[in-house]
């Protein structure tokens, strides 16, 4: 036999089964930490857990009614703040920008993207709980409100130039402006992409510990309203899974795979309602 | 936007105004002249001093090679290349006796609609991509009859009056192009450009166009370019054939496919190059 052809061929079967363990690699991985997870909080979900407040130290059950609602507080306050100016930026730079002005804010957004998230928590600290003399929901909304901008405005920024140039010109043909084409043509047409990629920033930061640990800081209570401190799921697991008691660190486990269950449930729910939609045809 | 329809007919008064010649003879003349026009792509000069008569109800076919300019000219003729930047324009358009270049650009584009080479339905409905130019120009009347009256102009009505609500993109290669063209009729533009509309078709939805085109005639001033002789030949009135940036000839269809006077022109239509 040909001794190239047979070098050829090995090659050609080491280098696929390689591509393939590593894809497999990083699925595995995914669904280890899923699997433990899984198995290390769901012993101790029980409905107590989502209608309950945190049961005093020394005490059995309880749950994390107040995190629960806390964490969607903290993310509505972050979607309000953070997605309108990451998306009006992001169209301003697909569609308006000249040259310098949006490279200067890709520029700085790419910068914002990755400055530390605690650096941020300190910003709006200093920004919003100094002056108001207290933690509060509130800040902590603005904290993680500032981390979703970026996000926002690139993956926004780069769904509306896939945009085809095709699409623009049938409408301004038809006597469109400039903005009634961006709204009724290229931001229909780029509404999926541009969604999920709020879903994603906004599923990224409802993660976040830093951000919150002098913003909205904690609560074993309900929070009231937006000014008071509130406890949330990152928070209440770090300081759960540090915590000196064991079942603490089950409760730690159950609030992250609540904390997975929410951003996942949402992802799912999004996805499946954006595909009924019609997008553009590619080519 | 209520006041849009009031002040395309004031501009309207006014065209016809500054062409006492049109109250008399009627329309039947000219809808649109090109005079001395020049234009640049940067550095590049795409069109040299280019004069040129579109007569009123009438098709008028643009041949010549690829890269002549003539989807260039037709691009002037609503301005959709203010859409690129570092484009120059020289000389005059008139439509109706109006410079165009005076006019408001969305106006204007409501009285030239367009129809591109490739089909580009909005991804929406067949019944919104119809609805749209009515939409964004403040459309009082009743959107639905509006709707059936430009599907039926462009003969596409039958095909679709039962998925109206359905995705444009479900549709064919041919239906999608008459789709547009029926999205173009909606605003009742005065003139319709057509840029190499059938090239993406094949010869039976290509024949359907040209059908719809002899159908338009009496109600909308047609210009189309086109790479196809034979179809130019079909559909027009006169043909202008341009060349490297220069309008060589420009008369009756029947007239410069039989005897062209220019030796360039005959060796075009003969197949000798291009």
């Amino acid at each position: 036999m040909n001794f190239r052809l047979v070098w050829r061929k090995s090659l050609n079967v080491v280098m696929l089964s390689l591509t393939g363990l590593c894809a497999l690699l990083t699925v595995s991985a995914l669904f280890f930490i899923l699997g433990y997870l899984v198995w290390n909080g769901g012993k101790d979900l029980s409905w107590n857990f989502f209608t309950h407040l945190p049961a005093p130290v020394g005490e059995e059950g309880g749950g994390m009614a107040n995190a629960i609602v806390g964490t969607l507080k903290l993310l509505f306050l972050a979607a309000l703040f953070g997605v309108p100016i990451g998306l009006l930026g992001g169209v301003y730079l697909a569609e308006f920008g000249g040259r310098t002005v949006p490279f200067l804010v890709r520029y700085t957004a790419d910068l914002m993207n990755g400055v530390p998230s605690i650096v941020i928590g300190i910003f709006a600290y200093a920004m919003v709980v100094m002056p108001m003399h207290h933690f509060s929901t509130l800040a902590g909304g603005i904290a993680l409100g500032i981390m979703v901008i970026p996000t926002v405005l690139r993956n926004t920024e780069s769904f509306l130039r896939d945009v085809p140039r095709s699409l623009r010109e049938g409408s301004f043909a038809l006597g469109a402006n400039k903005w009634r084409m961006v709204a009724t043509v290229v931001l229909p047409a780029a509404s999926r992409g541009i969604l999920t990629g709020v879903l994603l920033a906004l599923a990224r930061v409802a993660g976040e510990t830093a951000p919150l640990l002098f913003t909205a800081f904690g609560n074993r209570y309900w929070s009231p309203g937006w000014m008071q401190p509130t406890s949330s799921l990152p928070v209440i697991i770090y300081t759960y899974a540090t915590g000196p008691y064991e079942d603490w660190h089950r409760q730690a486990w159950a609030a992250g795979l609540v904390l997975l269950g929410l951003v996942l449930v949402t992802n799912i729910l999004v996805r499946a309602f954006l595909s009924r939609g019609t997008a553009y045809e590619r080519t | 936007m209520s006041s849009t329809g009031a002040s395309a007919a004031s501009s309207m008064d006014k065209a016809t105004a500054h062409n006492p010649a049109m109250t008399t003879s009627g329309a039947s003349t000219l809808r649109m002249k090109v005079t001395k026009l020049n234009f640049y792509y940067g550095k590049n000069h795409a069109l040299h001093n280019v004069s040129m008569d579109v007569a009123t109800n009438k098709v008028t076919a643009m041949i010549g090679p690829s890269g002549c300019g003539k989807s260039t000219l037709l691009r002037t003729l609503n301005r959709m290349h203010e859409t690129l930047r570092h484009t120059r324009l020289e000389g005059e358009i008139a439509l109706d006796g109006v410079n165009i270049l005076t006019l408001d650009v969305t106006k204007l584009r409501r009285m030239v609609g367009m129809v591109f080479q490739k089909p580009n339905p909005f991804p929406k409905s067949i019944y919104e991509n119809v609805a749209y130019g009515l939409r964004i120009n403040g459309h009082k009347g009743r959107l639905d009859e509006a709707v059936e009256k430009s599907l039926r102009r462009a003969a596409l009505w039958d095909e679709v009056k039962d998925v109206l609500h359905k995705s444009a993109y479900a549709l064919s290669g041919g239906q999608q192009q008459r789709l547009c063209i029926a999205r173009a009729l909606a605003v009742d533009p005065e003139v319709l450009l057509l840029d190499e509309p059938c090239s993406a078709l094949d010869p039976v939805n290509t024949a359907k166009i040209e059908e719809l085109l002899f159908e338009l005639k009496p109600t909308c001033t047609l210009v189309i370019v086109t790479h196809n002789m034979q179809q130019a030949a079909r559909v027009s009135d006169s043909t202008a054939f341009m060349l490297n940036g220069d309008l060589i000839e420009f008369s009756q269809t029947g007239h410069m496919f039989t005897t062209p006077t220019d030796p360039r022109t005959e060796a075009y239509i003969t197949g000798r190059f291009g």
